[in-house]
């Protein structure tokens, strides 16, 4: 997340010869906004400080015999800047020629087809021909995370990954290796992502400007399973997918199509159709059953942590293995939903359930990971989840079939693992764990809901949000980080207070492993920048907001799953299915 | 007094020092060591290959000895008199290059120590003046005096880039907060240059001296020198004379009893020549990959650490002392009127006297090279030198008489640099010598920002395109191109500079570029696919030497009678024209 300069201090500056007033603060790509310009450029993202590396973003300042990058220089008074002449498209066009002399002309067969930034500037530059001669860095392409894909052929060396993986999440899997021309995005050591530090966030290929960083696409097993008449394909959508998927289909950000979704997802031709939110709204029951019983009992380490994010699991078992015990063992609420399809819906069905096929449509590329983690992604005695498809990919089968998204008419959910309360919905933004489980926990403790539901304190895009929560006269203290680099903060403390043996600073901390929560996790759509993280939180509270139910304990499918199977919260069966162990984890294997 | 200073230098690859032990176990044998003082000696330039033994106070420099001679020597000189046979003689009536004396075009600041005192005594430096400057900084003077003096003196950085010293120490002091560093940049890097090395190896407490001036004046407590690795003599010297300026109490916590504490420490590079860019140095001390970063912000507001930093090279931080000793205004009064003081010239290539020059700013290209190196060897003829190693340019014939300084070199697309001069004559080859820099260039980029990392393997595939006779004229088009993106759009200056010598040279030797394109003829006989080598019927005697002398045995031919050269198997080694006695080879 980048977050712009803001003194406060405006200045007056000359850009194109008339005169702006701007913030101080602001770099001159920022400033040529005010101008109506839009300086091209194929290393700076608007989410990220600059990299400064690929020169195209240049421009011409009075008094400065230099051209200067106006990614990365800020303004000062009485600047005049000029973003476009002749020899600056000069310039820039011959840039964009030597980087296009390193580029694979492999765009018919790329992932990022008709969604690339290189593209979208060679199209916007006219470029008919390639002067220089091809010259391609090939290196070793890595699939070993079976969940991002990095093709370094690709890679126009713009830094983003490494900017986001180090800096943003501070992960630090990523780094150039070798230099000069021969320099290529690897982890450090030159070894596999899988054996690196890596925990499959995503956010480098949600950032990724061209194909060189990819998720590991599994659209053809989900064709596959949707033409094989032997296979009963289940699929179920995660919160997030739905406030952004939108975007896409040049739709505002924060639109909300989950009842289309719905409808498309018959279309194409699943046989049942659930939502990952009934599973958010299972997941309360038991991890906040499982709250209770630590700050009851006294037994089990508090603080608790949440554990639905996968990446952020990965990162606390290679980072913080030692915090392990305060992890909630409840399983994601994918993993739970696709448990239960496979015991309880195929009971109730009376479906093989070595004949499902559960796909997962979930905005984030750790997910790929998560549902073969452990033996515990088995419970159901096959693989609870056969495959987890990224928001994008479930675009690319959109796009493929034809089907035209926008113009299908609403339609609901499969019962019973098809309905959620406005609790389960926010589980996509920060906070938004936190507050479905104050809601609940709450009412198991008190017997009452709470007077007003929105719990402000935890929600918004700030790295770290901490706060108290009366219940009865008993103050939860609560901290609320996302973004991997924002937890270390959080874990750093945890680990200081344990080591000191003093008083721990929470009792309840949730924790996501990309900057916004889900909504911007590493599967979703392109271009995310704060202003998008807060569009699709909107939506997501909006979703809340609208639903005639929004506290997980009042959810009749959820309450009827436990009548009927499942007997109570953190019952044996419950464990079997719904709860999962951790282990620590080397950062390198190798 | 009768003491004699015996300075030995060996090549690197004699690790064991076979010359040095030798003579100290003589000098032992013989119970001279009141009489002869042996001393490693920093590498004082002569390109031969073999150790180097100079003898001070008669300044005798013998060279092509045997280890086994050095007894004739040590006995000679015990006498007062030498080993004429070995002695380095010169081909002109002019001093040797590292000599001192006023008839000289030279004029020692920066090496006015370098051969005349052991630098591994803190003691023969403070006897020579050093630390002068220190107390008198410390005593007499002020931050403000300093920057004042600094000022006037008009001395501008030696690294490359000339900006003034005295103003960078200013913005640097203004700079609010408690903590600033200082580095001294020692990651001298440009083929053929050795001028940081030999002022380390030779004066190192030149630089130490400067340095702490330096830190007293902006309020630093640490400062850093970052160092190649791969010069161990330098690094072994700074070591000792930190550790001999600790002692002294010069160095450390309250330096002379002041209430001024400064320490220094050293950092190695680990062979990536733009680690000499600033910003590149910095983030590798940092423990980063020594990237290049985005200026501003300058490291005199941002740099190690996010704290303010001054940066200056090694030539730079040894003029300060001298600069403080004798006032900013005696230092100005040396040099133009935009270059003031003196500058190192490391001069290699093809003059008769390689070496080390120190001379005042505004000497003519013409008295480096004739004056004090004795012209060109083998009376060749001059081509060209290039300035600023290979982010310089080449300067023809036409600016011989043309006084260098940091306006003048940039006019004529050339560059100051950090003082590497190399002299070509008519055998060397401009798409040749282009080659090796644009080679240079490629295998040291860092690789972060496209125009240089693509630029310069495109420019040097074109050039080798053009050297193996495939050259066409647009390809002249499409270096131009990438040129202007390199110079105009990359980061930092390693790209910004990448092309110099490509176009330089083509303005002033284009027809040799055109004549390697359209001709496919490389004269010089340097780009082997562009050259021929024919007997000439009428001027061969058949005397058969060239048959003899041929490597792959492609000469054939009866005795007395012409010879002839068989094309195919030729391989355009040149031998046969080197070993012709009688002109008959034909180069073409």
């Amino acid at each position: 997340m980048y977050i712009e300069k803001v003194t406060g201090k405006m200045i007056e500056i000359k850009i194109n010869g008339k005169v702006f007033k701007a913030d101080n603060g602001m770099t001159i790509i920022e400033a040529a906004k005010l101008a109506h310009v839009k300086i091209p450029t194929l290393c700076k993202h608007d989410d990220l400080p600059a990299t400064a590396s690929c020169g195209i973003c240049v421009v011409k300042i009075k008094g400065n015999r230099k051209l200067l990058r106006a990614c990365c220089t800020y303004i000062e008074p009485n600047m005049e800047i000029t973003t476009h002449d002749g020899e600056l498209y000069e310039v820039r066009k011959n840039v964009l020629d030597l980087i296009l002399s390193s580029h694979p002309f492999a765009c018919l067969t790329c992932l990022r087809n008709g969604d690339c930034e290189l593209q979208t500037l060679s199209e916007e530059f006219g470029i008919r021909s390639r002067p220089y001669k091809e010259m391609l860095q090939p290196g070793p392409k890595d699939a070993s995370t079976q969940a991002i894909v990095l093709d370094p052929v690709k890679c126009i060396h713009c830094g983003r990954c490494v900017e986001v993986c180090q800096n943003i999440q501070k992960v630090y899997a990523l780094e150039f290796v070798s230099r000069g021309f021969e320099s290529r995005i690897a982890p450090a050591g030159d070894i596999s992502m899988a054996d690196s530090p890596c925990i499959k966030c995503g956010q480098c290929s949600a950032h990724c400007p061209v194909g060189a960083l990819v998720e590991f696409s599994e659209i053809p097993k989900v064709w596959a399973a949707l033409g094989n008449p032997e296979v009963f394909p289940i699929v179920q959508l995660a919160p997030a997918v739905r406030v952004a998927i939108g975007e896409a289909f040049g739709l505002p950000a924060g639109t909300i199509l989950t009842k289309k979704i719905y409808a498309l997802f018959r279309r194409l031709g699943f046989k049942a159709i659930f939502d990952t939110n009934f599973g958010a709204d299972l997941t309360i029951m038991e991890e906040g059953s499982e709250l209770i019983n630590r700050i009851t009992t006294g037994k089990g380490a508090m603080p608790l942590i949440t554990s639905c994010c996968p990446a952020w699991v990965d990162f606390l078992e290679k980072y913080y293995p030692d915090l392990i015990e305060h992890f909630s063992t409840a399983k994601s609420p994918h993993e739970m939903v696709g448990a239960l399809a496979k015991t309880y819906y195929a009971e109730k069905e009376k479906i093989n359930p070595a004949s499902m096929f559960v796909v997962s449509v979930m905005p984030c590329t750790a997910k790929k990971y998560e549902v073969s983690r452990t033996a515990d992604m088995s419970s159901s005695g096959f693989q609870d989840v056969d495959v987890s498809i990224t928001t994008r990919e479930l675009v690319r089968m959109i796009k493929s079939s034809g089907i035209q998204l926008l113009d299908l008419e609403d339609e609901e959910a499969d019962n019973i693992l098809g309905s959620y309360t406005g609790a389960g919905t926010i589980f996509g933004a920060t906070g938004g764990v936190m507050e479905a489980a104050i809601r609940t926990t709450y009412f198991l403790l008190t017997g009452k809901n709470l007077d007003k539901l929105d719990v402000e304190v935890v929600r918004g895009l700030k790295g770290v949000k901490t706060g108290e929560i009366d219940v009865n006269g008993k103050k939860i203290r609560v901290a609320v980080a996302h973004g991997t680099g924002n937890v270390r903060a959080v874990m750093d403390e945890l680990r200081a207070a344990k080591k000191a043996g003093g008083p721990m600073p929470y009792d309840f901390i949730e924790v996501m492993a990309c900057e916004g929560g889900c909504i911007a996790g590493g599967g979703q759509p392109y271009q995310v920048t704060n202003a998008i993280r807060k569009k699709r939180t909107e939506g997501i509270y909006a979703d809340d907001k609208k639903s005639t139910l929004r506290l997980s304990h009042e959810n009749p499918d959820v309450k009827k799953l436990y009548e009927d199977f499942l007997e109570k919260p953190l019952s044996p069966k419950a464990h079997k299915l719904l709860h999962n162990h951790y282990k620590p984890r080397p950062l390198y294997y190798k | 007094m009768n003491k004699q200073y015996i300075f030995v230098w060996e090549p690197e690859t004699q690790k064991d020092r076979p010359v040095y032990n030798k003579i100290v176990k003589l000098v032992n044998e013989k119970t001279l060591t009141d009489r002869f003082e042996v001393i490693r000696s920093p590498f004082i330039g002569f390109t031969t290959n073999g150790p180097i033994v100079r003898i001070m106070p008669e300044n005798v420099i013998y060279t092509k000895f045997k280890v086994e001679d050095v007894e004739d020597i040590i006995d000679a000189h015990l006498k007062w008199t030498r080993v004429e046979k070995f002695v380095l003689t010169y081909d002109n009536k002019n001093l040797p290059v590292q000599e001192k004396d006023t008839t000289s075009k030279q004029f020692k600041i920066v090496l006015r120590n370098i051969g005349y005192m052991d630098p591994e005594s803190i003691d023969e430096y403070i006897l020579r003046g050093g630390y002068k400057a220190l107390e008198k900084t410390l005593f007499d003077l002020n931050p403000d005096k300093v920057i004042t003096e600094m000022k006037a003196s008009g001395l501008r950085g030696r690294g490359g880039a000339g900006f003034p010293t005295g103003l960078k120490w200013e913005l640097t002091k203004k700079e609010p907060g408690p903590q600033k560093y200082v580095i001294c940049n020692a990651d001298e890097g440009d083929p053929g240059a050795y001028m940081d090395r030999s002022v380390l190896e030779g004066d190192p407490h030149s630089v130490l001296e400067g340095m702490i001036i330096g830190g007293f004046t902006i309020g630093a407590n640490q400062g850093y020198i970052y160092i190649r690795a791969e010069y161990p003599l330098a690094i072994e010297r700074l070591e000792k004379a930190i550790s001999a300026a600790k002692e002294k109490g010069l160095l450390g916590q309250n330096i002379l009893g002041t209430d001024f504490s400064f320490d220094i420490e050293l950092r190695w590079g680990a062979g990536a020549f733009v680690c000499g860019e600033e910003t590149a140095l910095i983030a590798s001390i940092e423990g980063k990959r020594g990237n290049p970063r985005p200026r501003p912000p300058f490291p005199s507001v941002s740099g190690l650490w996010g704290k303010p930093t001054f940066i200056n090279n090694v030539e730079t931080w040894a003029n300060v002392p001298v600069i403080i000793e004798k006032g900013g205004a005696w230092f100005a009064s040396i040099g133009t009127e935009k270059s003031k003081g003196t500058k190192v010239f490391a001069v290699t290539g093809k003059v008769t006297n390689p070496g080390l020059v120190e001379v005042p700013m505004g000497t003519t290209i013409r008295e480096i090279v004739y004056d004090i190196c004795g012209g060109i060897q083998y009376n060749k003829k001059f081509k060209a030198v290039q300035t600023g190693g290979p982010s310089g340019g080449v300067i023809p014939e036409k600016f011989l008489d043309m006084p260098i300084d940091y306006e003048s070199l940039q006019s004529i697309g050339s560059i100051m640099g950090s003082g590497g001069l190399i002299v070509m004559d008519e055998d060397d080859c401009m798409v040749d010598v282009n080659k090796f820099y644009l080679q240079f260039s490629v295998d040291e980029s860092c690789g972060k920002c496209s125009p240089c990392r693509i630029g310069g393997i495109q420019i040097l595939s074109l050039l080798n395109k053009i050297t193996k006779g495939n050259g066409e004229k647009e390809d002249l088009d499409k270096i131009k191109s990438i040129s202007l993106a390199m110079q105009k759009a990359s980061l930092c200056a390693l790209g910004q500079t990448t092309p110099n010598p490509v176009t330089s040279a083509l303005l002033y030797f284009e027809d040799e570029y055109m004549r390697h394109i359209e001709n496919k003829k490389c004269l010089t006989g340097k780009c082997r696919d562009l050259v021929e080598y024919v007997v000439i019927t009428d001027k061969c005697i058949g005397c058969g030497l060239c048959a003899v002398r041929c490597p792959v045995k492609c000469i054939t031919g009866e005795k007395r009678k012409p010879y002839i050269i068989d094309q195919k198997a030729c391989i355009k080694c040149g031998e046969c024209y080197t070993v012709c006695k009688f002109a008959a080879v034909k180069r073409g």
